[in-house]
């Protein structure tokens, strides 16, 4: 799950990683309030969403006084930000982060991950903050330190010292930088991130160590035990259908093409997609109904399918184990009835009861395409929907 | 033979009375595993469908001699649940769970450091070896006792890559879940290791996904020591990056971890990797022949 800047911004507040002041505004009026109430010479004004890229898109403006402030927030509120994390379709600005101006003097990169290799949480820094660390990692991979943190004692002081030092901190501001990592380290763990990075942080004229930026992630696993994070979720950002998957309990991702895929399991699920692009069909989304799926849940993932306007037809592929092919069956046939199924819908039955369940399919009286094989399936639905 | 676990294999349920380990116990008794009891804290001293249940792992393990354990424990508990398999010294812990937070499985990885047991998973579908044990979710019946091993990050893919050889009559040695998480208890290359070791595998499939570099690591591995012929298929060949494509470990990060990239390094190191996931059979059967291997593979009619 991903949160908006301003509310990571306010987690760290709480963990007194330092942090510029700034209030959030969902119209002009509370914006030019906010920089009012701030009452520094220089404010910025920052639109927030869901993605990387925001300054280049025009979605980040220096104001010099609040009529400024004013002129802004009016420009980047309601405006489409197109940027390389958002997609071509851009995304809708609805909040601001109002936040006052600093004097910055360098900026850095520090993030926090999970190092798959060593399973275990590295701390990775580097001295050429504002630009994507991915670019860093590729151009000059010589930039980028990394502490690998021991879980038993978490990351330690000599840690946060060695990377502050690596990345050229000025030894006056050391002590404040390793406040500063150590925090960011405490959020990680307490909160139950995936994704902590903090770019640029910067050192300003004023000799001060802080956050400019703030992404955080989190594990959707650890969700049930962070009632506070669950908060900040903002529905405006995600999409509807996956917001609806979510409720019941569906693994479904939105994608651009027209054949709406039905899978039990991650990796069949996403392997079905990819045989369909080897026919030269287009997936409309990728989805997994789960081990435990109820004919309603079914129901429910059907639903879901049709409700994009793109779909053309529709793969039902099945791989029963603990999923039972009749189950599913009785799924297909009720939600078909449900919502009165016009498109081709081709499905592929196999595993535990598949005789019971094509028998299902068959009395249906339903207009069902059933296919032998994967393969079959896929070449069946993309030469029905051309 | 096999790897990891055979006919002999002695092992406990933990969370048998909840209402999958429940099932799956009976599946699995049904199949023919040596199921010698389960735990279910609270419930000691009862019995459900004729096995002993017990409170803690260590009286489990005092009363039957257990060598091995599942976990059906839901997500808060598991990472507690695999640590006291762990200090109950169990050869093997199996943990079926989907959804245990990634830091309690890094603590649990820290944790086993230095200790005897394997983990394998979680959220995994198990591991089976067919006509002698089955601990898992998986469906017995399409598995077939030969001497392909079968090694996966997914469940049904793993079914289907089973179901394709054994329609082919084309047996397993074993076939073993791995898990779709970041953070698990066994890797690609342990399990390769075993099945390189075992007399009875003469060939694997190995079936990756999208994200991290465990695939690279392993074809790397492969090209330095693999003996046997070994094929591939990498799932989310068209997976959008940043998503995480259902399982928590199957996301493309920062432009690392793609199906491509995987690939590439696969074939570099000589595995032959599976256009289609509806191919995986047919590139075996194609690599068996080109090693002399085929006729030795064919195990039953079909």
């Amino acid at each position: 799950m991903n949160i908006h800047e301003y509310q990571g911004k306010e987690i760290l507040r709480k963990y007194g990683v330092s942090v510029p002041n700034g209030k959030v505004a969902f119209t002009v009026d509370e914006a030019v309030e906010a920089a009012k109430e701030l009452g520094s010479s220089v404010n910025v004004v920052k639109a927030q969403i869901h993605a990387g890229g925001r300054g280049k898109a025009g979605g980040v403006k220096v104001a010099k006084n609040l009529e400024e402030v004013r002129t802004y927030a009016s420009e980047i509120l309601g405006k489409t930000l197109v940027t390389h994390q958002t997609g071509p379709e851009g995304k809708e600005v609805k909040r601001l982060l109002i936040e006052e101006g600093c004097d910055i003097k360098k900026e850095y990169y520090i993030g926090l991950v999970l190092d798959r290799a060593t399973s275990r949480i590295v701390m990775m820094a580097s001295e050429e903050g504002g630009t994507e660390i991915e670019e860093v990692a590729e151009q000059t991979p010589e930039k980028i330190f990394k502490e690998i943190v021991d879980p038993v004692v978490g990351l330690q002081g000599f840690q946060a010292r060695r990377l502050a030092f690596n990345i050229n901190i000025p030894k006056e501001l050391v002590g404040q930088a390793v406040k500063f990592m150590m925090g960011l380290y405490t959020v990680f763990v307490d909160k139950d991130c995936s994704i902590a990075e903090i770019n640029p942080l910067v050192t300003t004229g004023d000799g001060r160590v802080m956050a400019l930026d703030a992404k955080f992630n989190f594990d959707s696993n650890a969700l049930y035990r962070q009632k506070d994070i669950i908060e900040f979720r903002d529905l405006d950002e995600e999409d509807q259908k996956e917001i609806e998957a979510s409720k019941y309990d569906l693994s479904y991702i939105s994608l651009d093409g027209n054949i709406g895929c039905m899978v039990n399991g991650a990796g069949l699920a996403m392997s079905t997609m990819d045989i369909i692009k080897h026919y030269s069909g287009d997936p409309a989304n990728f989805l997994d109904v789960g081990g435990g799926a109820t004919a309603e849940k079914v129901t429910e993932a059907f639903k879901i399918i049709l409700s994009d306007e793109n779909v053309k037809g529709i793969f039902v592929n099945i791989f029963g184990g603990i999923m039972k092919c009749d189950i599913i069956a009785e799924g297909v046939v009720e939600a078909t009835k449900q919502v009165g199924l016009s498109l081709p819908l081709v499905v592929r039955l196999e595993g535990t009861n598949v005789e019971l369940g094509k028998k299902i399919l068959d009395e249906s009286g339903l207009n069902i395409t059933s296919a032998d094989s994967m393969a079959d399936g896929a070449e069946k639905i993309v030469s029905l929907v051309k | 033979m096999s790897i990891l676990i055979n006919k002999d294999t002695k092992v406990i349920v933990q969370g048998i009375t909840g209402a999958t380990g429940l099932f799956h116990t009976q599946q699995a008794i049904e199949y023919g595993t040596n199921i010698v009891g389960g735990v279910t804290p609270g419930k000691g001293g009862t019995e459900i469908e004729g096995i002993p249940v017990f409170n803690t792992v260590e009286d489990a393990v005092k009363a039957t001699g257990a060598n091995a354990s599942v976990v059906y424990v839901p997500p808060p508990f598991a990472a507690d649940a695999i640590m006291e398999a762990v200090d109950s010294e169990l050869d093997l812990v199996i943990c079926i769970t989907e959804g245990i937070p990634v830091l309690d499985m890094v603590k649990v990885k820290r944790y086993m450091e230095g200790k005897k047991t394997r983990l394998v998973g979680p959220n995994c579908p198990g591991v089976i070896t067919p006509d002698e044990c089955k601990i898992g979710i998986m469906p017995g019946y399409i598995h077939k006792k030969g001497h392909v091993g079968v090694v996966s990050r997914s469940g049904t893919l793993t079914y289907e890559a089973v179901h394709q050889l054994s329609t082919r009559g084309i047996g397993q040695s074993t076939a073993v879940g791995i898990g779709g998480d970041p953070v698990n208890g066994t890797n690609f290359i342990d399990v390769l290791k075993e099945f390189n070791e075992d007399e009875d595998t003469y060939a694997v499939i190995m079936i990756g996904e999208i994200g991290g570099t465990a695939e690279e690591e392993a074809a790397e591995w492969i090209k330095a020591n693999m003996t046997k012929p070994v094929v591939g298929f990498i799932g989310g060949q068209t997976a959008p990056p940043g998503k995480r494509m259902g399982h928590a470990g199957a996301i493309i990060s920062g432009g690392k971890g793609t199906a491509a990239e995987k690939i590439k390094t696969l074939e570099s190191c000589g595995v032959k990797v599976a256009e289609t996931p509806a191919v995986m059979g047919e590139t075996l059967v194609a690599s068996l022949k080109e090693n002399n291997l085929l006729e030795k593979c064919i195990t039953h009619k079909v």
